[in-house]
């Protein structure tokens, strides 16, 4: 367990330089000068030239690779061209508010989709099951952004129920959270129903519908958790998705995380700010992916890790 | 012999057809994506008004009998600017897929079938890619092109390329030791030949469906990227455009931003409809689940 556990977290290096490497050079193709960007439209030329050297942009492309992996490494993401600031300084704090979206988001997803799924499979080919099927299919569809844009209407401009943006309370979280978990509820209930049907034709539980377990019993002692592996691993997807997919969510409802100051850097240009992030987002992905694999044990005993 | 031929594989298409027809839900999705593409085709014939003529005495009204959606917030038509919008998604869609497909299922094959550091190399690049949550990829490579309805469809193309590659390759590894491919590479076939006439026509159903759900995501991520004013740019009509510009009203008149986002569910719902019935009539087992 301990060598397996060793030998993925070194197998995310080589991964971890991918990603500088493809955010190093997708960035160096971006038109304009950071050290231009960062002393504004009045600066002297020579005043951007010594910037330009200074900030080590006068560097080749591999040089400025190297130097950007050996500053990660202290845990130095640079300063934010338009803030002034360590990138570092900013992700700690919009991170608490997309880890609070998605986690309320990934609960309402348990909550509801795995229920949803479960209740399909349990009657398949009755009406329920085909009214879970088609509105899944439904929720599957529409645009992440459309979905929060109606919440929005219905709830806070007609019935005035919630507020219309903003963070604060309890009660902004609601709309955000129901928004970016649909989809996810969807996708979940789909591959819960479709999973636990494959179960179900299983030989091991005709034997024990022989031995006259009952129908209850069976669903979810002898199929559920057999059918919990690929339901875990498109969750953590799912989660790994909404860490670094709350972007439309949280344009929509003014939701200050790094969704948001995703797009913030983009419309700004603030490259560095943007390298931060994408690194940060894709190894929360990686990461999350490793959890997912790490949970397959607890779920089913015979896993082992070799 | 070659008779023989051609009437089992008239048979079988003739089966695939008519456990097609019998899934309602697939024939649904079937006809919407008819619509969408008659829409797209013939938008300049059937949109009522010109898309971009601006009427200011019309703005933002509701639906009515001369503007049937209503009009946005320049008094256009947005039943018209609706039909020209499928002609955008759609053309983004089918170019994006298209191009992931060809360049997704050459990398695959040529992984699966040479195998070796070539496979290693092409794999690893993939997983790569899939390494970035999917919008982000998508954000990353248009922020560095720049904001477009071409840059948009390269950026949707380099991420469905993973899933294809995977699909390829590993149809590639289940046919190539069958006895097929060692007798016409016995018999002297070309290897190019062999992959272009052995091994496509094997793997051709699993990218069919895989081509439909793909157009379906490919709408939904066109649509993102048009939304946060990355995608196809005004004035060129796209619904998730009409659906940004239409946020600022959602008090006063909301059916601007409402309106046209049905028309995204609706196509990315055909699309999904078509892909699930095409897989349940090409692979009958997963039909009985």
């Amino acid at each position: 367990m301990t060598a397996y556990l060793i030998r993925r977290i070194l197998a995310t290096i080589p991964l971890a330089l991918g990603v500088v490497l493809v955010v190093t050079i997708s960035f160096d193709l971006i038109p304009g000068d950071p050290a231009a960007l960062m002393l504004g439209e009045f600066a002297t030329p020579e005043a951007v030239a010594e910037l330009r050297t200074s900030l080590g942009l006068d560097a080749s492309l591999p040089v400025r690779y190297v130097n950007y992996v050996i500053d990660i490494t202290q845990g130095d993401l640079g300063l934010s061209l338009r803030e002034r600031r360590p990138v570092t300084d900013i992700l700690v704090e919009t991170f608490p508010y997309t880890f609070q979206l998605a986690f309320a988001a990934i609960t309402l997803v348990l909550l509801v989709g795995l229920p949803l799924g479960l209740l399909a499979a349990s009657r398949p080919g009755s009406w329920i099951d085909n009214v879970i099927r088609v509105t899944s299919l439904a929720g599957l569809s529409m645009p992440v952004f459309w979905t929060g844009i109606v919440f929005m209407v219905i709830f806070s401009v007609n019935l005035r129920w919630l507020p219309v943006s903003g963070t604060g309370t309890w009660r902004h979280l609601i709309l955000p959270a129901v928004t970016l978990a649909l989809p996810s509820i969807a996708v979940i209930a789909r591959m819960t129903r479709s999973t636990v049907l494959e179960v179900l034709q299983e030989d091991f539980v005709r034997t024990a519908r022989a031995k006259g377990v009952a129908n209850r019993s069976l669903l979810y002692k002898h199929t559920l958790r057999n059918a919990l592996i690929p339901v875990v691993t498109v969750l953590g997807l799912q989660l790994g998705q909404m860490l670094g997919g709350a972007v439309l969510t949280e344009t929509v409802f003014a939701w200050p995380g790094v969704g948001r100051l995703t797009v913030f850097a983009i419309f700004n240009r603030d490259f560095v700010l943007m390298q931060g992030l994408v690194l940060v987002l894709a190894m929360l992905y990686v990461f999350v992916n490793l959890l997912v694999d790490l949970s397959y044990g607890l779920i089913d005993p015979r896993v082992r890790y070799q | 012999m070659t008779v023989d031929a051609t009437t089992t594989t008239r048979s079988t298409r003739n089966d695939v057809w008519r456990r097609f027809r019998r899934n309602h839900l697939g024939v649904v999705g079937a006809l919407i994506v008819m619509v969408l593409v008659i829409a797209a085709i013939f938008a300049p014939l059937l949109a009522p008004k010109d898309p971009a003529e601006q009427d200011l005495r019309a703005r933002r009204t509701a639906p009515n009998a001369e503007y049937v959606l209503g009009a946005d917030e320049f008094g256009r038509d947005i039943l018209s600017r609706l039909i020209y919008g499928a002609r955008a998604s759609l053309t983004v869609a089918v170019s994006s897929v298209a191009i992931g497909l060809l360049l997704g299922s050459l990398l695959g094959s040529l992984a699966g079938y040479v195998g070796g550091w070539l496979d290693g190399l092409i794999m690893r690049l993939m997983d790569l890619f899939l390494a970035f949550p999917y919008l982000l990829l998508a954000i990353i490579i248009v922020s560095a092109l720049g904001a477009g309805t071409f840059n948009t469809i390269l950026a949707i193309a380099v991420w469905t390329i993973p899933a294809f590659a995977r699909v390829a390759r590993s149809a590639v590894l289940q046919i190539k030791e069958r006895d097929f491919v060692t007798a016409a590479l016995s018999l002297g076939a070309k290897e190019a030949r062999i992959m272009g006439v052995h091994l496509l026509p094997n793997f051709a159903a699993t990218l069919v469906v895989y081509a439909s759900l793909y157009l379906a995501y490919a709408i939904l991520m066109e649509s993102a990227l048009s939304f946060l004013g990355l995608g196809v740019q005004p004035p060129t009509a796209s619904w998730a455009g009409m659906i940004a510009s239409g946020r600022n009203y959602v008090t006063s008149a909301p059916h601007i931003a409402t309106i046209p986002g049905i028309a995204i569910a609706l196509a990315v719902l055909g699309f999904n409809l078509l892909g699930d019935g095409l897989r349940d009539a090409l692979d009958p087992r997963s039909g009985k689940r």
